[in-house]
This record gives structure tokens, C-alpha cells and sequence, in this order.
């Protein structure tokens, strides 16, 4: 059976050097993929490779020679003859800081890849000063746009607050968001189109939120789950990985990923079945499904408990 | 778009507030009362949508008659307009001048910034304090907050009272004193009472509702009530923060003082219009030479060139094209655009129907910060006006072009003044910068090709058309051409709005303003510091005062002259507490967006504090400062965290704030 393959339209090759080293890439392509394209590591944090670049987070900015500040690697679009600095002085000290003020004010103990970054960059959060006690819960949601308290300056305030746990099939964790704006970008019109929640609030006390800070159940949360697929820290996280993280259970080594088709209706969606000691712990989808891109709904993304229940009698 | 609302029902008054802007509800489609025939159709929420820039007018509307937006309020407002609800909530709360929960309908705003710091804000503060309890309490009658820079420096320290109503109303302390702003019991009305009619008429109900206007939405033809709230004295006259009013050489100030500002007929009798008519005789592309010949740079801070900026919109293929008058002049220490807007509020909208004929816009806006409420009535009187006389509308002066202005009002946030971020305000969004490239010239407020421009920038086209490009270009020095306001303010005889020619330099307008007073012997004093260009400038000290007031020169002094700020300190200000109040101002106005300054400027004030209390290690806390501030300087998507440093790093580089530095921590 033959099938039609789409080319798209010739796209023109930009011609840039990526610290010293010549790339060719296409036109459009952003220096984050000219920089893949030659192997050199950027890290990126609110980057999804699913959605359209927010470039808040800051830690993959590189330096562009004649630029004034330095640029999100993420979403600038190269250009002919740019000549891109990956890792000089400029550039380390920004990714630096960005991750010490991000290490500072946020639990960043289920983000992948930070410890590594944090090494290579010789970041250390906690010289800001001991951490200030978590806020209490519904405390930061109810704080107002362009008002705060100033503190002693003894401890290093954070976004920490207690876990948000109001239905049975995820929890959201808002201590350790970075405020990437994925799931919001999921949750509405890059994807989901259910707009349940939004940024509210502003600088440090924006986050994440339903209207009025009404729990998920009351909101118009649909559980598709797609929010959890995007999120790069952990903050929101699935019941049973909460679960299992709490117990001391969860254990990703022991694990394992089979990729398989959804069964529930005839769109034909990819999950991927995370699976630890017999049982599914949580599923993701795969993001290069050229028909989902990662997306599942709740059926896929949640429905999985009927194959692991049998029936007792 | 399946949207999920509460099902809580508005209040009347909320209701109707929000009826008064979008127009009465269609069907039960979009949030008015449901009938049988409403299901035999369904109707997009296409059209609804797309009015999606009328959320904040909406909820301006529902906050100046209620005094709050209460759940059935955001609700009712997201349906008519078919808005995510969670998306409202996010809009409403990035204002500072929202509230989500009930309060009085009173509340006072006592500026805290700067200027007023200087001015002994803090004893004010705790009068208030002491007679009305802390800051967001509620005795039932008003409520008080500490407020970011109100724009009224020369008559620090200044309070702005807004009431809720049906008309809303408002007055103005500076200076401020306790007892004139704390409403008198029962001053405040619990329920909607309609203001007693204004003197002039304009305030008279049948006068109030005039005829439907901008696409048959029933309005006032002015926000707020001309009728002030009792307490404080009248404010003074516009021209009273001009000391140069009437001086017959001055250009952009000419008309203040000297003009009737809510009459078109005194602006037309004194040369209004003139500049309208000639640049419909040079062209569009004629208006936009002069304008490049002129050397104008934008007034706001930014000092881009305005010719190019023009150029550049009025060339691109996509249609419409917008202007924008960046009026949130939020800086602290500025108010030049104020006194602009209320001395000479039709030059304003003559200089922006200019820029609309230059690059063939369709539609002008006014983003005017919500703190300005006089300037707010006077513009919006201006507008209306101008309308009525065939001055905007169709059909202008019978050249063919058409052209409207529609008045934003900002709502607290002086990230707003950000070019970008005004856009996402103007549209609805919340008001967050937009990473550049695009330039706003390519894609600016709705996708489409804009040019922006600050408030003195435009009110320096109107001389540039009459007398020619070259004429102008003659004044000044450089790059830096042309007439340039300064706004003069803290330890100085008399501060004010003052027009100079660039090339003056910083002793020559110290001595304009009087200097900083003559110390108990008799000797003129040397203020101790010189903060120029607002939060995001930097301090000189008071020995600098050879410093050039012209792009170059102050760029050759390490300094900037940003928004024209000159604000001067003198030895009884309390330099630290004067850092860790900037170092506040930062971290509130921060939208949040991106991490270095999102943290940056919290630890940045955390540095500060224990600086200031000498309670950390005084070096360690140094270098850390200037490790944060270069990242914020550096990684910042906007001009907010890229400046939050600037004041700060110069006070300790330059007025030595904590004492002298190694050489060794740079």
C-alpha cells in the first residue's frame, strides 16, 4: 500500500555559527534547533516540544553577537550569518542565576535533569539564606496584584504552600512550579481547549489557578491529564505517582514503558504504560504521535484502573 | 469553545454596569434572559470573542459602580463575551486596582513611592495607621492601600481617593493629610446614589447619558464624575506644576495655563488644529519626512527614533494599522504626560490623529493608567469634542481619511507601559510582555502593524508639521534635537514640569527650579543625590551637576535621562529606605513572566533589607546583588527587569549607599 508522504514547502538553509562551529539548518528553524543540530546541549526548562515557546524560564538563553541581552535559544529564530556564543561567561552566569533563584524559591526535587545543570554551572540555591516557612494553604492565592509585606531579609522567600488535593486522579503541587506556563498553554487553545485554568495574580505571587481558586471538581477541568504530560517539574503529578512518592514505593528504575494503542474509541491514541511491579503506575503518551502529539483524554489518560481490578466474586 | 460558568447571578447594578459597555445582551446565548425561540438557533460566540478587548472596560465598569468584581460579576462578564472564566479571573487579578474580593466602596491610595518617601509619606502612613488601622483594612467606609508612584511628585505626598458609584467619583490630596482623607462617617453611601450635578452641567443626569456613541453601546460621555469627593481642597489647576506657564518661548507647554482645557474653541483660538490641517496638505509621507528630519527620539525612555518607528509601520502591507499613545506613564517621579494630558489635553488627541494620518491607521488608542482620573475626564471630554466637530470620525476636515481614538484605562500595573505589554492589555489579555522580535512595527496590538508612542513624543509632533522638521532639528544638540520636559521634583525650591532645550545641563535646571535651598548658614545646599530617569535610571551625586541633559551626555555620565525624572535628595533622606522602597516598587510591578526578574527582584529586596539592617555579610550581600542584578540586567525578557538594577547598582557605585567597595568584588 502506498501512502502519500508530505514534504511541506523547500525551505531555504540559514547558514550561522553555533560557538565557532558552522550550521546549516533551515530557515525558521530556532537557534535551540541549530544548536541540537550540532549536538550542543542547551538546557531548557519551559521549553515543550509540543507548544509554542513561552521563553519564560530564562535558562537556555545564549548570546547572540551585537545583541544587547542575551536571547531564548528556545524561540529566536536564527538567521544568516547570526554567530551564537552557547557557553561563554554571559551565558553561564544568566543560566546560573536562573536556576539558583529558581533552586531558591522552588522544590525542585522531581525535576529532571537539575542536579546535573546545577553542577555544570556551579549554581548554588541555598546561598540566598535559609528557606522561608511554606505559606499556608490558600495564603498566596489571596494575595493581591503589586502588594507584599517586606520581610527581614533573614530567609529567602519561595513559592512553597501545601499540595492542592481535591480529586482522584492527580494532585497539583504548586511548590514546585517554575511557572512555565505549559499547562495552561495545554489546558486552552494549543490544545485542549477546556481552559480550566489560567495565570492569576502577578511577579512572584502569580501561579497557576482555576477562577476564584475553585478546586478542580468545581472548575471546568475535563482530566485529560494533558497538563501532567507537559509539566517539567513535577507540580502536577498523577495520584498514584503521589501515592507511591509519599510511601517511598515509587522507584523509576524498576520500571518499565510499553507504548501501545488506546482501546476505548476508534481515534487509535498511543499510551505509553508506565508499569512498576505488575501494576500501571501512569501513563503518558508519545509526543511525536504525528495525530495527538501527546494529548490523551481522560478515558486514555486515567481509564486504566479495569486492567489491573479483577473481579472477586 | 464548551465554556463551564458558576451559576451565580449578578446584581442589578453589576448587570447594568456591564450592559452600559457592551451593549444589552442579545439572547440567552450571551447571558441575557433565556427564551424558547433562543433554542431554535445557536449563535457563535465568534462575534463575542472577538470584543474580547473589552474585558477590561468591562471590568473597569463593574469596579468603578460596584467597588469590587464579585464571582457573578467575572461570570457575567465572561458570558457576554464568551471568555474562559479562569482567563477573566487571571486578567482581573494581574490589576493592582481590582479587587476580587468585597470592600468598601472608598478606597484611598496613598502614594508610598519615591517622590512622596521623600516627602515624609511615612508619617502619613502612620496617621493613617494610627486613625484607620492597617493598610487593606475595612471600617465599612473606605479602605486605604500603600501605593506605587501617582504621578503627582511636585505636590508630594499625595493620596488619590476613588470612590464607586453611578458616577463614579474621585479627588485628588497633594500633599496629603490624614484627616482630609479619611472620609467623614456616613460620607460614604452604601448603596448607588447618584452624584449631585456638577456645576457645569456635565455632571447632570440627562446630561451624563449622551447619545449612543462607538457602535451604538450606550455611554457617559465621561468616566468619573467632574463633581470631586468632599475633603481634600481643589486640586490646583494644571498649570500650577508648570512654573515656566505663560512664557511665551516654551513649545510644548505653550498652551498650558494659557488654554481652557475642556473647550476645543480656546484650543482652535490658539493654533489647535493647525498642525491637523497642514499635515493633511504635506501627506502622509510628507508629515513622516519632517518627522525623520526632526531627529525626534521617543520621549518615554526608550529614546528611538520616532521618524524611523513611523517609516517602518507606515510601510508594511497589513491593514489595519494601529497607533497607540502610551499614556501609563508609570515611572516613579514622572508626570509630565499628565500635566500634558490636563493643560493641553486636545493636543493630545491632535498629535495622535496626526500619527494615525502618518501611517494610515484606522484606530488610535489612549492607554492612560488608571491612577490619572482628571486626566482621564479632560481627555475623554477632548475626544468627544473632536468628535462632534468632524475632528475624528469620517471623513476628516472633508481629507478622506478616517479616524477614531478609543481611551484605555490601565488599572495598576506599571508593567502596562511596557510597548508589548499594552497590546495584551489593550486586547483583553493579561498584561505580560511579549518577546520582540516581532517589533511592534511588524506585528504590534492585534497582530497588526503598530506604532506607539509616548505621550511628550507625540505632543512634540505638533510644532515639528507647523514649522518644518529642519526648524526643529535646530534645537538641541546631536542626536538629541528639540525641546525636552523634565519633571523636577523632592528637595527643591520649586518643582514642576519644566521645558527645557537639550544642551542644558543639570545646574542650569537646578537653578531654574530654585536649587535645593539654603542650608541654616545661608549657603545655597548641594543635594545629596540626584535620582535621573525614575526607578529604572540611576542616581548622580549632588557634585554632578555638570552633567549634560542630552542623550549623549548623560549616556557619557554613566547615567540615563530616561522618563526626564529629576528627583532630588537632600541629607534627610534616608538613602537605604529610599533602595529597599525601589527594590519593592520592582518586585510588585514585575508581571512575573520570567524568572531572573520574577525572583530576581524579591532577592534583590531581600539583599537590601539585610543591607540596610546591616544584619548580613555586608560584602556577601554586595555581590550578590550585582550577580542577581546582572542576570536580571541580562536574562529579562522586558525593559522592567533588565532596568530593576540600574538605581540601585548606581547608588551603591556611585553615592557609596553602603559604604566604600573593594576594588576587588567587580
Amino acid at each position: 500500500m502506498s501512502t502519500p508522504v508530505a514534504i511541506g514547502t523547500p525551505r531555504r538553509l540559514v547558514e550561522a555559527t553555533v560557538d565557532g562551529r558552522q550550521v546549516r539548518v533551515p530557515e525558521g528553524s530556532t537557534i535551540l534547533d541549530a544548536c541540537e543540530s550540532v549536538g550542543t546541549d542547551v538546557p531548557t526548562l519551559c521549553y515543550g516540544d509540543t507548544l509554542t515557546p513561552r521563553n519564560a524560564c530564562r535558562v537556555c538563553v545564549v548570546e547572540v553577537e551585537g545583541a544587547r541581552t542575551l536571547v531564548p535559544a528556545c524561540s529566536r529564530r536564527i538567521e544568516d550569518s547570526m554567530s551564537v556564543a552557547t557557553d561563554s561567561e554571559r551565558v553561564r552566569h544568566s543560566r546560573k542565576m536562573v536556576l539558583e533563584l529558581l533552586g531558591s524559591s522552588v522544590d525542585l526535587s522531581t525535576t529532571p535533569g537539575i542536579a546535573e545543570w546545577n553542577e555544570r554551572y556551579d549554581a548554588r540555591p541555598e546561598r540566598f539564606g535559609p528557606r522561608a516557612e511554606p505559606a499556608t494553604m490558600g495564603e498566596r492565592d489571596a494575595r493581591r496584584a503589586g502588594e507584599h509585606t517586606v520581610g527581614d531579609g533573614t530567609t529567602a522567600e519561595t513559592v512553597e504552600q501545601p499540595v492542592k488535593d481535591d480529586n482522584d486522579l492527580y494532585v497539583r503541587d504548586y511548590g514546585k512550579c517554575i511557572m512555565c506556563y505549559k499547562c495552561v498553554d495545554a489546558c486552552g487553545e494549543q490544545w485542549q481547549n477546556t481552559f480550566a485554568i489560567g495565570i492569576a495574580g502577578r511577579g512572584f505571587d502569580a501561579g497557576v489557578s482555576t477562577e476564584h481558586d475553585l478546586a478542580l471538581p468545581d472548575s471546568a477541568c475535563v482530566y485529560c491529564g494533558n497538563c501532567i504530560e507537559v509539566c517539567p517539574t513535577g507540580a502536577l503529578m498523577f495520584r498514584s505517582e503521589y501515592e507511591m512518592r509519599q510511601e517511598g514505593t515509587w522507584d523509576e528504575e524498576k520500571q518499565s514503558q510499553t507504548t501501545t494503542v488506546c482501546t476505548y474509541c476508534g481515534v487509535g491514541c498511543n499510551v505509553t504504560l508506565h508499569v512498576q511491579e505488575n501494576e500501571i503506575v501512569k501513563v503518558t503518551s508519545p509526543h511525536d504521535n504525528p495525530v495527538t502529539h501527546g494529548n490523551l483524554c481522560i478515558k486514555g489518560r486515567f481509564g486504566y484502573q479495569h486492567v489491573q481490578q479483577r473481579r472477586r466474586d | 469553545m464548551d465554556l463551564h460558568f458558576l451559576d451565580a447571578v449578578p446584581e442589578d447594578a453589576e448587570r447594568e454596569a456591564v450592559d452600559a459597555v457592551l451593549g444589552p445582551p442579545d439572547s440567552g446565548w450571551d447571558g441575557g434572559t433565556r427564551h424558547a425561540s433562543d433554542l431554535r438557533f445557536a449563535e457563535g460566540g465568534h462575534v463575542a470573542r472577538g470584543r474580547r478587548d473589552l474585558l477590561l472596560p468591562a471590568l473597569h465598569a463593574v469596579n468603578d459602580r460596584v467597588g469590587w468584581i464579585s464571582r457573578a460579576a467575572l461570570d457575567y462578564i465572561c458570558r457576554r463575551l464568551t471568555i474562559p472564566p479562569a482567563e477573566a479571573y487571571g486578567v482581573a487579578t494581574f490589576y493592582a486596582m481590582f479587587a476580587l474580593e468585597r470592600r468598601p466602596r472608598r478606597v484611598v491610595h496613598v502614594c508610598t513611592d519615591i517622590a512622596c518617601a521623600a516627602k515624609d509619606s511615612a508619617s502619613l502612613c502612620a496617621q493613617m495607621r494610627e486613625r484607620a488601622g492597617g493598610p487593606g483594612g475595612d471600617d465599612g467606609e473606605f479602605t486605604w492601600h500603600e501605593s506605587p508612584c501617582l504621578g503627582l511628585c511636585e505636590r508630594a505626598p499625595a493620596a488619590v481617593s476613588l470612590q464607586a458609584g453611578d458616577p463614579p467619583r474621585y479627588s485628588v490630596a497633594a500633599p496629603a493629610r490624614a484627616g482630609e482623607i479619611i472620609p467623614e462617617p456616613g460620607e460614604v453611601p452604601a448603596g448607588d446614589t447618584p452624584a449631585a450635578p456638577a456645576a457645569d452641567g456635565h455632571g447632570a443626569p440627562g446630561d451624563s447619558h449622551g447619545p449612543p456613541l462607538g457602535g451604538g453601546r450606550p455611554q457617559r460621555r465621561t468616566t468619573f464624575s467632574p463633581d470631586t469627593l468632599p475633603g481634600p481642597a481643589p486640586e490646583p489647576p494644571p498649570h500650577a506644576a508648570v512654573p515656566q506657564a505663560g512664557d511665551p518661548d516654551l513649545v510644548l507647554l505653550r498652551r498650558i495655563g494659557v488654554v481652557d482645557p475642556t473647550s476645543l474653541d480656546d484650543y482652535r483660538a490658539n493654533g489647535g488644529y493647525a498642525a491637523l490641517r497642514e499635515a493633511m496638505r504635506l501627506g502622509p509621507s510628507g508629515v513622516i519626512r519632517e518627522v525623520a528630519d526632526s531627529g525626534l527620539v521617543g520621549r518615554g525612555g526608550a529614546a528611538f527614533p520616532t521618524g524611523r518607528k513611523w517609516d517602518a509601520t507606515a510601510k508594511r502591507p497589513e491593514t489595519p494599522r494601529y497607533v497607540i499613545c502610551n499614556a501609563d506613564e508609570s515611572e516613579p517621579g514622572t508626570f509630565k504626560d499628565r500635566v500634558l494630558m490636563e493643560g493641553d489635553p486636545f493636543a493630545v488627541v491632535e498629535a495622535l490623529t496626526i500619527a494615525g494620518y502618518a501611517n494610515n491607521a484606522a484606530v488610535g488608542y489612549i492607554y492612560i493608567r488608571g491612577e490619572y482620573p482628571r486626566a482621564l475626564w479632560l481627555l475623554e471630554n477632548a475626544v468627544e469634542l473632536a468628535r462632534e466637530r468632524n475632528l475624528l470620525g469620517t471623513d476628516i476636515l472633508g481629507s478622506g481619511f478616517d479616524f477614531d481614538i478609543e481611551i484605555r484605562r490601565g488599572a495598576g500595573a506599571y508593567i502596562c507601559g511596557e510597548e508589548t505589554a499594552i497590546f495584551n492589555s489593550i486586547e483583553g489579555l493579561r498584561g505580560e510582555p511579549r518577546s520582540k522580535p516581532p517589533f511592534p512595527v511588524e506585528r504590534g496590538v492585534f497582530g497588526k502593524p503598530t506604532a506607539i508612542n509616548n505621550v511628550e513624543t507625540l505632543v512634540n509632533v505638533l510644532p515639528i508639521v507647523l514649522h518644518g522638521g529642519p526648524a526643529y532639528a535646530s534645537v538641541g544638540t546631536g542626536r538629541s534635537t528639540g525641546p525636552k520636559l523634565f519633571c523636577v521634583s523632592g528637595a527643591v525650591e520649586r518643582p514642576g514640569v519644566y521645558e527645557v532645550p537639550f544642551g542644558a545641563d543639570l545646574r542650569a535646571l537646578m537653578e531654574m527650579c530654585g536649587g535645593a535651598g539654603t542650608g541654616p548658614d545661608g549657603a545655597q545646599r548641594l543635594p545629596r543625590a540626584v535620582l535621573l530617569g525614575g526607578a529604572a535610571g540611576g542616581f548622580v551625586r549632588g557634585d554632578e551637576l555638570d552633567i549634560p541633559l542630552t542623550l549623549e551626555g548623560a549616556r557619557d555620565a554613566g547615567a540615563t535621562l530616561g522618563s526626564g525624572v529629576i528627583l532630588v535628595l537632600d541629607d534627610d533622606v534616608d538613602l537605604t529606605a529610599i533602595l529597599v522602597r525601589i527594590a519593592a516598587f520592582f518586585r510588585d510591578e514585575s508581571c512575573g513572566q520570567c524568572v531572573p526578574c520574577r525572583v530576581g527582584t524579591v532577592r534583590q529586596e531581600e539583599a537590601l533589607v539585610r543591607l540596610s539592617r546591616e544584619t548580613g555579610a555586608r560584602d556577601t550581600d554586595l555581590a550578590l546583588l550585582r550577580e542577581v542584578g546582572d542576570a536580571m540586567r541580562d536574562a529579562s525578557i522586558c525593559g522592567l527587569g533588565q532596568t530593576a538594577w540600574n538605581a540601585v547598582e548606581s547608588a551603591i557605585d556611585r553615592l557609596g549607599a553602603f559604604g566604600p567597595q573593594e576594588e576587588s568584588t567587580r
